[in-house]
């Protein structure tokens, strides 16, 4: 090999070279992963205690990471735990298992593989338990609103203002429902629904129960409350022993007229069903939450002739019993229905307070919208 | 007295059961779930030997006055009987002191649950298959507007969400779902104010003690 040619072999070896160690570098910034900066810990806010919420800001590497790792160390200790791992693209995370009043510090780790960066350490940060829960404040603020609504028109009834309530065709028919009974001489089926004493819809059955009771003691008909839950027996027995008093006739009243049957849901139709088949009463009425059983006790009973007056908040229940029963109550009417038939100023001054309520956020939510939807009209944009 | 208690204990369990929503403190959450876990579940257990006594008091007078049908009312107390003797001596999966298998025949009480309430009971949910049909029969035999519109709404609806009205209709699928999603949804919701409103209202009217129908309507 001549002079010259070991020289331009020294120089494409060294071009070689010199490409190779190029591309490596570039390879390794491209690959290079940076950590997430200004770690801030934090006591969670709006719980209980036993938390701590830690949030970073995003690593610019974050695009190619796997995730992030969260380690902790506890103030005058010198072990480090890994309280977590959560996947890239976020910024904060709740350490739930912090002893209240204890000091911990945070880092965050950007996890790539093999590879792991790590911030700095955050601030030492504590956990404690709140008195209050800030995100309940507009909660609050209308249930106080309402509340003195509902206390405004109650004022206002007991001074003898004439409060109007619209006509509600299902407990119109109350009267005609109970008066037929009497006269076919046929008992009368309430059901209260299969939930328990704690559901609203369950306390509004057995308030409807009062009044529909009173007048069966008038008109000395016949009721059957069959119960699928032991408190509700309880409560609706003695709901219809004190309307029985009240209509003064305490002696008609039967004891064995509300009973416990069970408390297993299907078992609890079929028993119903059977009543309605064997004692054919003249008018059954359906009040309270239901599941999957309201169209076989309103249907069977729409099989017997019956009249049926129907209740319910269940709204996915609603349908069926439009459909099979002569009158529904839609949902708050089932609330309504004891000022309705009552008639006492009290409850109607509540009712009257509820519906401005109601109206109050009609208001709210027509406004809201109007402003979200002229804020997003495209036109405006435009300047 | 005997209003003014009552009264007085459910403003006192009104409050305090309001009170959990709005604190988070571990001292009123604990003490809720221990109101919730322990005490309502003895009042549960003292209610429920009240419902057994009233079943059992409810058929043995039917039984006594030969009342129509009162032979099922002894295949009920037998059959109460039994279950309740398996349940309470046999242990529930047949590892009490009362034998409960003669051979490979078991009768514990897990057993009577799974062989027969549970069959029983999807035998009762399956007629509502039948009366479906028979409420969508009657109410499209109204002939109202109402129900013509419900008639070609359900149609619409049920038609398209199998593949062939995509294969015929194109844009049946669609209008189908956009049925769903908005008039449905928005009565849904409009439904759902009224009737947390409702509630919202009658637990007031409760605890302030205005609503007292839940008493026997006494004043």
């Amino acid at each position: 090999m001549t002079m010259i040619e070991k020289l331009k072999d020294f120089k494409i070896k060294r071009l070689l070279f010199n490409f190779l160690i190029f591309n490596l570098l570039i390879l390794t910034s491209i690959y290079a992963i940076e950590p997430p900066a200004n770690v801030v810990a934090k006591d969670n806010p709006n719980d209980g205690g036993g938390s701590i919420l830690i949030q970073w800001r995003i690593s610019p590497s974050d695009s190619i990471l796997d995730g992030y790792r969260i380690l902790r160390q506890q103030q005058g200790s010198t072990e480090i735990s890994e309280v977590g791992f959560i996947g890239r693209g976020r910024i904060s995370f709740t350490d739930e298992g912090t002893t209240d009043k204890m000091k911990y510090t945070y880092q965050v780790v950007a996890v790539k593989d093999t590879s792991e960066v790590a911030s700095a350490w955050s601030n030492p940060a504590t956990s404690k338990p709140q008195w209050f829960d800030t995100n309940r404040i507009s909660v609050v603020v209308f249930t106080i609103l309402f509340t003195f609504l509902i206390i405004y028109f109650i004022e206002r009834a007991k001074k003898g203002t004439n409060l109007f309530v619209r006509k509600i065709p299902g407990l119109a028919a109350v009267d005609e429902a109970v008066g037929r009974a009497t006269e076919m001489g046929k008992p009368i089926l309430y059901v209260p629904g299969l939930t328990g004493i704690s559901d609203v819809a369950t306390i509004a059955a057995m308030n409807i129960l009062g009044e529909v009771a009173k007048k069966i003691a008038q008109y000395d008909s016949r009721l059957i409350v069959p119960n699928t839950d032991p408190i509700v027996f309880t409560v609706a027995r003695e709901v219809v022993k004190e309307a029985y008093i009240q209509a003064g006739r305490p002696d008609a009243f039967k004891p064995d007229s509300v009973y416990f049957v069970t408390d297993s849901q299907f078992a609890y139709a079929a028993a119903v069903d059977g009543i309605m088949t064997r004692e054919q009463p003249a008018t059954n009425f359906f009040m309270g939450y239901f599941y999957a059983e309201a169209l076989i006790l309103a249907e069977t009973g729409a099989s017997t002739g019956a009249v049926q007056i129907a209740g319910t908040d269940a709204v996915t229940q609603l349908p069926f019993f439009i459909t099979s029963c002569d009158y529904t109550l839609l949902g708050e009417e089932l609330y309504a229905a004891s000022a309705y038939l009552s008639r006492e100023p009290l409850l109607l001054g509540g009712l009257i307070g509820q519906d401005w309520g109601k109206a109050v956020i009609v208001v709210i939510l027509v406004v809201l919208t109007v402003i979200g939807l002229l804020t997003n009209l495209q036109v405006l944009k435009l300047f | 007295m005997k209003v003014r208690l009552p009264l007085l204990l459910v403003l006192i369990t009104g409050i305090f059961g309001a009170l959990p929503f709005l604190i988070p403190h571990h001292v009123i959450q604990t003490a809720d779930n221990e109101f919730r876990n322990s005490v309502l579940v003895i009042i549960g257990a003292f209610s429920l030997v009240l419902g057994v006594g009233s079943i059992i008091r409810h058929h043995m007078d039917k039984v006594r006055r030969k009342r129509e049908h009162w032979g099922y009312s002894w295949v009920l107390l037998i059959s109460l009987l039994i279950t309740s003797i398996i349940g309470l001596f046999g242990g529930i999966d047949g590892n009490g002191s009362l034998p409960t298998h003669i051979g490979n025949f078991h009768f514990d009480i897990q057993t009577i649950f799974i062989r027969m309430e549970v069959p029983l009971g999807a035998t009762m949910f399956s007629i509502l298959a039948f009366f479906m049909s028979s409420a969508a029969y009657r109410s499209f035999k109204a002939r109202s507007f109402e129900a013509t519109l419900l008639l070609l709404t359900a149609f619409i609806v049920m038609f398209g969400s199998v593949p062939l009205s995509a294969y015929l209709i194109p844009k049946l699928p669609h209008f189908a779902e956009w049925i769903l999603t908005v008039p449905s949804t928005a009565a849904k919701r409009g439904m759902g104010f009224g009737i947390a409103l409702g509630g919202l209202a009658t637990s007031l009217k409760i605890i302030l003690g205005i609503e007292r129908g839940w008493l026997g309507g006494t004043k």
